[in-house]
């Protein structure tokens, strides 16, 4: 059987994610709208948060990608819907620390969906792909500060 | 053809356990051991800085040196050797005519005609003359076959249009374009002709003279040589024309405070310590590419090319880009695979040791016209083997059934 040891990539979870992408599409209103690309690759994805008295609220999103860059943004909208800016910042950092190729990483937060992504890592050229959805998330976050600051 | 794997001693080995097979000749060819020789032999036995010493290191490497003019002259049909001008690759090749003869020759409100077929290296530096010069990019559209659409490059042809700048093989599509009917058209509006020659000089016999282009630009690391070595032919009368495009030593006759004068064509145009040793062996190269001939290797890639294309055509929800005819073509396919993002397909083939090409290939225009972000591509060279197109084959197909596992 040919692809032996891919599983690892290309878990199931993953696969399901990408097929049946969560939180996808346009929202009918949103705080602030982030744009993300990968310029190696092409890869694009679009991130919309709604944020209320500091917590996202609802998020939408949409991109053209790969199986692991779309699956991972996908993954990220349930991982942090309904938390805090705090709590989705340090999600953001927990992840971009489990994506170090030699990435320490506690067990109890590496649950869930998340987890299925921990695979990426040893496929080093694949992990921006993951990134991508967070890094953007991330310049969201930041671009909503700014405005709310300011 | 003979079997010519022996001389590449790269290709004798397994990636993650299987045996290696490289697909991504139109990125960069492998090397045969003749090549690899020559550069270590030149670090062990000549290396000098060339065209300055009077000691006979020097004077060797400098005789080794132009002997590779004089082969890469005769390999391209050039009528002189001073119409060679060595450069690192055929972007700067191409970046050179943008600077000496753009700067000169292009003013405000005059045309640049294109295609949309061109690789960024054949289209950023035109754009960055237009916009400091207030000239206008135009670009032949490709029909939905993959080949240029010639009647509308015959009307975007007029006395406006200064340069035509075309790719003689698409890197994306393996298009070869009808340059013979392009550059006779160009001359008679009075236009001069730019040919991207780094996928075609490869793989087909060519002959700048017969084609009378005014400019022909590639590189040797797709056609055997070493990386770091690109080659701009230009036409003799207008090169003497042309200001220098990178200042500094070896171009220079005399330099005084306030001005210099240059050395003749070519030197004006190789400023600096070129890759010495890269150039050298990149005649072992041509030797290599002359001695099993590129008629043959021009018949093994159509072959190859038209065994893959009939394969793939009997795959279930595969799209192939550009032309069907391994005759109109070279050995360049690009395709995507529904459902599955070229980048997924890139990393199952490469768990089975196939290497390909997945991404925008330096053709985003393109890419925004075929209406896809990406594409997978395989590209063929004269090492290839029917063989290994078969296992390819294979692999794609059980690449859908694994993608779609559990679902
Ligand atoms: C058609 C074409 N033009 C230009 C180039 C640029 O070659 P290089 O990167 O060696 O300058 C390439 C190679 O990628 C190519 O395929």
């Amino acid at each position: 059987m040919a692809f032996e040891g891919l599983d690892e990539l290309y878990r199931e979870v993953i696969l399901d994610h990408f097929k049946s992408p969560r939180h996808h599409g346009k929202l009918l209103s949103h705080d602030v709208e982030q744009e993300g690309f990968n310029p190696l690759c092409g890869d694009q994805i679009i991130v919309q948060l709604k944020i209320d008295e500091g917590k996202v609220t609802n998020i939408g999103w949409w991109g053209k990608g790969c199986s692991i860059s779309q699956a991972s943004s996908s993954i990220l909208t349930e991982e942090i819907l309904g938390k805090t800016l705090q709590e989705v910042e340090h999600k953001i950092q927990f992840f971009k620390s489990m994506m170090q190729p030699q990435g320490e990483v506690s067990k109890n937060e590496e649950e869930g969906d998340l987890e299925a992504l921990s695979g990426v890592r040893k496929f080093p050229v694949r992990i921006k792909c993951a990134l991508l959805g967070w890094t953007t998330l991330e310049e969201a976050i930041n671009l909503w500060k700014k405005i709310h600051n300011s | 053809m003979k079997n010519v794997r022996p001389d590449f001693p790269i290709l004798d080995q397994r990636v993650h356990g299987k045996p290696l097979i490289y697909l991504d000749s139109a990125a960069t060819s492998q090397k045969p051991k003749t090549v690899i020789e020559a550069l270590s032999h030149y670090y062990s036995t000549m290396n000098a800085n060339i065209h300055r010493g009077i000691y006979y290191l020097s004077e060797e490497a400098t005789i080794a040196f132009e002997k590779t003019r004089r082969k890469v002259s005769e390999f391209i049909g050039a009528k002189e050797d001073r119409s060679i001008i060595f450069t690192h690759n055929a972007t700067e090749a191409i970046n050179l005519v943008a600077h000496a003869w753009g700067r000169k020759n292009i003013k405000e409100g005059d045309e640049i005609l294109l295609t949309h077929m061109e690789h960024h290296s054949n289209l950023v530096p035109w754009q960055l003359l237009a916009q400091e010069k207030g000239a206008v990019l135009k670009y032949i559209p490709i029909t939905k076959e993959g080949f240029l659409d010639i009647e509308r490059f015959n009307n975007l042809l007029t006395d406006r249009t200064k340069l035509l700048a075309v790719t003689h093989m698409s890197n994306v599509l393996g298009t070869i374009n009808p340059l013979s009917h392009l550059i006779t058209k160009a001359h008679a509006v009075g236009a001069k002709v730019l040919v991207d020659g780094a996928q075609a000089v490869a793989h087909l016999k060519v002959n700048v003279s017969e084609l009378d282009c005014d400019f022909y630009a590639f590189s040797a690391h797709k056609m055997l040589g070493p990386t770091g070595v690109g080659v701009l032919y230009g036409k003799p009368e207008i090169l003497e024309s042309l200001p220098p495009f990178l200042g500094g030593g070896e171009m220079i006759l005399e330099v005084h405070e306030e001005y210099s004068t240059w050395k003749p064509i070519p030197y004006k145009f190789e400023a600096g310590t070129p890759n010495i040793g890269a150039v050298i062996a990149f005649a072992k190269a041509l030797d290599y590419l002359e001695h099993i001939g590129m008629d043959v290797i021009r018949e093994h890639e159509k072959a190859l090319t038209q065994h893959a294309l009939y394969q793939l055509k009997e795959i279930d929800h595969l799209t192939i880009y550009g032309p069907m005819d391994a005759n109109l073509k070279g050995g360049v396919i690009s395709f995507n695979l529904e459902d599955i993002h070229p980048h997924d397909l890139g990393t199952l083939l490469d768990h089975e040791g196939i290497a390909i090409r997945a991404g925008h290939h330096c053709a985003q225009v393109l890419m925004k016209k075929l209406n896809v972000p990406a594409t997978a591509r395989v590209s063929f060279y004269l090492y290839n083997t029917p063989q290994e197109v078969d296992i390819f084959i294979d692999i794609l197909k059980k690449a859908r059934r694994y993608f779609n596992r559990g679902l």
